[in-house]
């Protein structure tokens, strides 16, 4: 790769976001900024590698893309009229209470990851929007046709732009919600690259493990006293230090208790217990109380900072999981509790909590019931349980590792 | 400022108290709703709105051919119908979603929010 198309890579990393939601602003209209941002760098492609990279480039692309779109509506007469009614409601500012933090691309996540649009069209739109990725990527990494994201994503815009969905940040009372629709849409982006459901798919994807921590790291740096925006963001960095260690070579999926702890990412590690000693600092002030996310990244902080599996403050991992199911009393975190309750009161008190839970649609769910059988002796009960876990399990490495499981149990 | 539509849905067969559970329920949905509207009016929100008559009896025409068809009963057949409706002035798709929840808690219904295509 020669150095202009480094360039390009880097710029477009960094400025893309900035520009679309810069020329969303301005404009008006989401469709006309992602149109003309793209052509944007398109032309930076054919005039670097003959003229070299300008000495700002991210200026470069901001002016060529103004001067685009600012070209189209000219040409454009009968949009123009639209365009400037556009602008001038935009820019009004006593049409729109102000936000509490004032940056266009956070307007642009907003937007975005309006709860007013499904789940699959957030992601899509903030992928493309936010994110930068191209169709044909994001196609890819949900193993979905290029047409029908195409389509979802260009169905998202019209609805943003007929429905009157706004390009602000939300207002300070409403601001705590929409936050957590916000990370909803990047954790759904994170945990599809960390675990895929689909069978056809490899069973870790650093491509989009990668492309969530960016942009929580981009919201974390926009809205830096969320709390839940931080624990998130640490959560994402502590799962992913482990990433390399989590599949083996023969592509299995190695337990938490057996990975290669030397093989983890020590600077992420570094990163992510950083961010989770500043959140209990500011707990610990006063400032606000931890939600899920903290919660989630506190666990996992008390995992990475075990150098063996058998160091793991087991104590501490449950009284942070029986905070957790206090905010959210969900089976899936009972569950969670009960595989760290084993380790401390033993298997069969876990197993008694995990047999009351009605998830029987849930693969974990006969995962852990099928390990603590195991540890019992209880051999066909756990076969069963195996079966059951692998029937429903998606992601191949889960697959082959349970599958080993399995057939390594001694008949009884 | 665009406009919306927000409509309340309800079951087709209403009962004995209008498809509320009890008198009640029924008279403290009218006076929450009564003070909802009086708001949208007060609030600058308001441009129409009114509870319709059971979908039993709507009237199908369809005059496209050369002598209108008239058929007894709702266009579509379906367990719910639209009950009522607000049409309302407001600045974005937040402010509607927001005055829609509350009509929704007025009236006791789900409110379809659904903004009209003229500018």
């Amino acid at each position: 790769m020669t150095a202009v198309d480094e360039a390009i890579i880097r710029v477009h990393r960094t400025e893309w976001a900035r520009v679309v939601a810069a020329l969303a602003r301005r404009f008006g209209d989401l469709d006309l900024a992602e149109e003309m941002t793209a052509e944007a760098f398109a032309v930076a492609v054919e005039r670097w590698r003959a003229d070299g990279v300008p000495p700002n480039p991210g200026a470069w692309i901001t002016t060529t893309a103004n001067r685009r779109a600012i070209d189209l509506l000219r040409r454009e007469s009968r949009r123009d009229d639209k365009q400037r009614q556009a602008l001038m409601l935009y820019d009004d500012p006593s049409a729109q209470p102000h936000g509490v933090i004032d940056d266009d691309r956070l307007r642009l996540i907003f937007t975005c990851c309006h709860p007013a649009l499904a789940m699959e069209s957030r992601i899509a739109l903030t992928l493309r929007m936010v994110g930068g990725l191209t169709v044909a990527e994001i196609a890819c990494a949900f193993l979905a046709k290029e047409t029908a994201v195409g389509q979802r994503i260009t169905r998202a815009k019209s609805k943003i732009k007929a429905a009157g969905i706004p390009y602000r940040v939300p207002a300070a009372e409403d601001l705590p919600a929409r936050v957590g629709g916000v990370l909803a849409v990047l954790f759904l982006i994170f945990n599809e690259g960390y675990l895929s459901s689909d069978p056809a798919q490899e069973a870790v994807r650093g491509d989009l493990t990668g492309e969530a921590i960016r942009l929580t790291r981009l919201v974390h740096a926009l809205l830096p006293a969320d709390g839940e925006v931080a624990g998130l963001l640490a959560l994402m960095l502590l799962t992913e230090a482990r990433r390399t260690a989590r599949v083996s070579a023969s592509g299995e999926l190695v337990t938490l208790g057996e990975q290669d702890r030397g093989a983890w990412d020590a600077a992420l590690i570094a990163e992510g217990h950083a961010l989770v000693r500043a959140r209990i600092a500011a707990v610990a002030a006063g400032q606000g109380r931890p939600g899920r996310y903290q919660l989630l990244a506190a666990i996992n902080a008390v995992h990475t900072s075990a150098r063996d599996v058998r160091d793991t403050d087991w104590s501490q991992v449950v009284a942070l999981y029986d905070q957790l199911a206090a905010l959210d009393p969900s089976p899936i975190v009972a569950l969670n509790r009960a595989v760290a309750l084993a380790e401390l009161d033993g298997p069969e008190v876990a197993l008694a909590l995990v047999d009351r839970l009605d998830l029987a649609g849930y693969h974990a769910y006969h995962a852990t019931r099928a390990d603590l059988l195991r540890r019992l002796g209880r051999s066909v009960q756990a076969r069963t349980a195996y079966d059951r876990a692998i029937e429903l399990a998606g992601n191949t490495a889960e697959v082959a590792y349970l599958t080993r499981r399995r057939d390594q149990l001694t008949p009884k | 400022m665009a406009q919306y539509l927000m409509s309340v849905f309800g079951p087709a067969e209403r009962g004995e108290f209008g498809g509320y559970s009890s008198e009640e329920e029924m008279t403290q949905a009218y006076a929450d709703t009564g003070a909802f509207n009086q708001r949208l009016r007060d609030e600058g929100y308001w441009v129409f709105a009114n509870g319709l008559a059971p979908a039993t009896t709507a009237t199908v025409v369809d005059g496209q051919g050369a002598e209108p068809v008239v058929t007894d009963g709702p266009y579509l057949e379906s367990k719910e119908h639209i009950g009522g409706f607000w049409i309302i002035d407001a600045p974005d798709l937040d402010v509607a979603l927001k005055l829609a929840a509350d009509g929704s808690k007025a009236c006791r219904g789900k409110v379809e929010v659904r903004p009209f295509a003229s500018e």
